[in-house]
């Protein structure tokens, strides 16, 4: 009798718990890439939201892609808020309807008194998300691999295997590889993306890929990209630096950021559509991405926050690691998930087919 | 009629299990098959031009004008819907470039109502029409076509897909071929080990047992991991070789990140799945056959060949069929040693799935990879009724 009265008070109340969580939206999913990352992003912006505002903020890890977002979406059980997606994600996903419009208006201002629109960096503020933070595809390279002699310093000199010789990692997506092969091949970064929509331009990539093709080790995720690395499987490899450069400071390894030619991309928060908290979601996405939550989260981690303003709000010597630091971004290439969004179909084919041969 | 009312409950007590065998087995592959050729999302995002396209005979020329009017409505009723984004999408799938043209268009008609002719040249060019025409039917041979390799163009003709672009095929043909090569590997280091285990006793049974399950207690992640530590460049057993002097510094082997790595990898995880059905076939031969053949004079050999292996093959057919299936679908273990040469069908699956969005592709691809495994397993299970004790 006491244990049944039990059980029954005890489900009322998870009843009551699950109704008022489902209603009321004081607590909120955010999904992230998992992680060094979403580490950073809990510390510089899910806490102090939470502490500001009450509301319980739940971070959930997935891969990227949209996948997992069509299937809510399109079957309206959305149980997601808000997402960390990157450029090409948000590109596709917005045409696909995939999110909530974003009031760019109602954007806080920068910490300097900036008008939000001057203040975030160009292609960061997207009519359904809002940039956070700047990440690159650089080369990283395992110093002891050149030690007693001078290691690449080009992407040229990533593509010379009689200069420079050692295994080269290289993704198993062609995303900026197709873009450093034609700039390696002598393509300036300006005109990258004219050449490789014609024919003989993705002709040209590809021939220049052929040449490191045998001295390549391809890797699937960022995490398999740092241990070949750092076991000296590959002398040097495609990267994202923000992974680079937290082995660099936390571990110490013996591992140097190739800027030249970076490519740079962006991550943005974007609200899913039919969220159940939407009004709380919006609320989070302006303060994750305001000057003080921005530059505290380039503390963490060495990525460049996408407002201006931030950087006075940086240590000199982290935003010296930063891809968004002047002296890293002289010919910075911007990636171009719209190139990407309409040529990926037939691409990813090609590449697909080039490495199984 | 007593007996069938007495019957009754026992089919209750089955209920949950047919439940369960439709809801996670017959009905996920249902829908794939079905996606595999039922694509209606033009069709429902462009109803009035589906129609007029209908009564567009003569497809070398433009079609009737009531086809531009239809194009024109359908395309301003998505942007107000704010939808005009997915058919963007879905048909600069077909064609690069279109989903530009789409969104252009749509926005010029919706904005300043201007006629769809004067939006982009490509509208007066009956390939574009064409290309919707094709794009709008409900169900479709597109993707079952894409997923061999082969493409239909606009007018409907098929035709072998671009020679950079063929890779399916070349996939799905290393995907049996390292199916088999890990089958057959498994045979040879599994057959020895089942006889051992199945004729062994007491403690040297327990030892023997507990190795073949002990994989089954740790992460396949973790096992797959292991495997890198030890085969990569860098990692053990070219140490060992290189500080015993049999190789150079320089001459280390490439045993993982390649297709022997995936191999090397996927016989260790995959052995026990051929190892426990064989060994429980060969605990049930009765120990008198093999010596009532040696006591009429059979030599070891012969014994084994004439009588032993045919009674173990019902076994044999059974593990083997057991690891050639599981090898069909492996996905993890490519992913992670697989590197270049490594890749398997099931690679390119994930990839559409959760990458290029697109599903009919990927439906297709599992349907070609369930119709293999159905050819494949038919034939094995007729050996498994093969070398069977004849009552």
């Amino acid at each position: 009798m006491h244990v049944s009265r039990l059980f029954r008070a005890t489900s009322v109340c998870i009843l009551a718990v699950g109704v008022h969580a489902a209603f009321a939206a004081d607590a909120l999913t955010v999904v992230s890439y998992g992680g060094q990352y979403t580490a950073s992003q809990r510390e510089a912006h899910y806490e102090p939201f939470s502490k500001k505002t009450g509301i319980e903020i739940k971070s959930v890890d997935y891969n990227g892609g949209l996948a997992e977002l069509v299937a809510q979406v399109r079957s309206g059980s959305v149980s997601w808020d808000v997402v960390d997606v990157e450029m090409q994600d948000l590109e596709r996903g917005c045409s696909d309807g995939l999110f909530e419009r974003v009031d760019l208006d109602k954007l806080p201002a920068g910490s300097n008194g900036q008008p939000a629109k001057d203040d975030f960096l160009e292609g960061a503020l997207h009519p359904c998300g809002v940039g956070s933070v700047v990440w690159s595809n650089v080369i990283a390279v395992n110093e002891t691999a050149f030690s007693g002699r001078s290691g690449p310093r080009t992407i040229e000199d990533f593509f010379d295997v009689a200069a420079f010789p050692g295994k080269r990692g290289l993704p198993k997506r062609p995303n900026a590889l197709l873009e450093w092969a034609l700039m390696a091949d002598g393509v300036e970064p300006t005109s990258v993306y004219d050449v490789l929509s014609t024919p003989e331009g993705l002709n040209r990539a590809f021939r220049k890929l052929d040449t490191i093709k045998d001295e390549s080790v391809f890797w699937e995720t960022g995490a398999q990209m740092i241990q070949l690395l750092v076991d000296g499987e590959v002398a040097m490899s495609t990267a994202y630096n923000g992974r680079i450069q937290g082995v660099i400071s936390d571990d110490g390894k013996p591992l140097r950021i190739l800027w030249d030619r970076q490519i740079w991309n962006a991550d943005y928060y974007a609200v899913i559509r039919g969220s159940r908290g939407k009004a709380a979601a919006e609320e989070f996405v302006r303060f994750a991405t305001a000057t003080e939550a921005l530059a505290a989260q380039a503390h963490i981690i060495a990525y460049g926050p996408v407002r201006r303003s931030a950087e006075a709000l940086i240590d000199p010597e982290i935003a010296a690691t930063l891809p968004t630091a002047s002296a890293n971004f002289q010919n910075a290439l911007a990636f171009n998930a719209e190139w990407w969004t309409d040529h990926g179909d037939v691409v990813n084919e090609r590449y697909a087919s080039w490495l199984s041969q | 009629m007593r007996g069938f009312v007495r019957f009754r409950p026992g089919w209750g007590l089955l209920l949950p299990l047919l439940v369960f065998t439709a809801v996670v087995f017959v009905m996920p592959i249902g829908v794939m098959l079905w996606k595999s050729v039922h694509d209606p999302e033009v069709s429902e995002l462009l109803p009035a031009t589906k129609i007029a396209l209908a009564r567009w005979t003569d497809e070398t020329t433009l079609p009737p004008p009531a086809s531009f009017d239809a194009l024109s409505s359908d395309l301003k009723k998505l942007v107000e819907n704010a939808r005009i984004g997915e058919l963007a999408l879905r048909l600069n799938r077909e064609q690069p470039g279109f989903r530009q043209l789409i969104e252009r268009s749509a926005n010029e008609i919706h904005g300043d109502g201007a006629p769809l002719m004067e939006t982009d040249r490509r509208w007066s060019d009956p390939s574009s029409w064409r290309l919707l025409k094709r794009a709008a039917e409900t169900y479709t041979p597109r993707y079952l076509l894409n997923a061999v390799d082969m493409q239909i163009a606009a007018d409907g003709s098929i035709s072998r897909q671009d020679e950079q672009r063929q890779i399916y095929l070349r996939l799905f043909g290393r995907t049996i071929f390292v199916a088999a090569i890990v089958t057959g590997l498994c045979a040879v280091i599994g057959y020895p080990f089942a006889y051992a285990l199945a004729s062994a006793k007491g403690a040297l049974r327990s030892v023997l047992f507990f190795v073949v399950m002990l994989p089954f207690w740790t992460s396949l992640l973790v096992r797959t991991t292991a495997w890198i530590v030890i085969l990569q460049r860098q990692g053990v057993l070219n140490e060992l070789l290189v500080s015993a002097n049999l190789i150079g510094d320089n001459e280390r082997f490439a045993l993982i990140y390649n297709f022997f790595g995936t191999v090397i990898a996927m016989v260790y995880v995959l052995l026990p799945f051929f190892i426990l059905p064989l060994q429980a076939v060969m605990r049930g031969i009765p120990g008198q056959y093999v010596r009532a053949a040696e006591s009429l004079g059979g030599n070891p050999m012969r014994v084994f060949g004439r009588i032993y292996l045919p009674m173990t093959m019902p076994g044999v057919a059974a593990g083997g069929t057991l690891v050639f299936i599981l090898s069909l679908g492996y996905y993890v273990t490519p992913a992670l040693v697989g590197g270049r040469t490594g890749q398997l069908i099931s690679n390119q699956i994930a990839f559409h799935i959760q990458s290029s969005l697109n599903w009919g592709l990927a439906s297709a691809l599992g349907t070609i990879l369930l119709a293999i495994v159905v050819v494949i397993s038919i034939p094995l299970s007729r050996a498994v009724a093969y070398g069977r004790p004849q009552r």
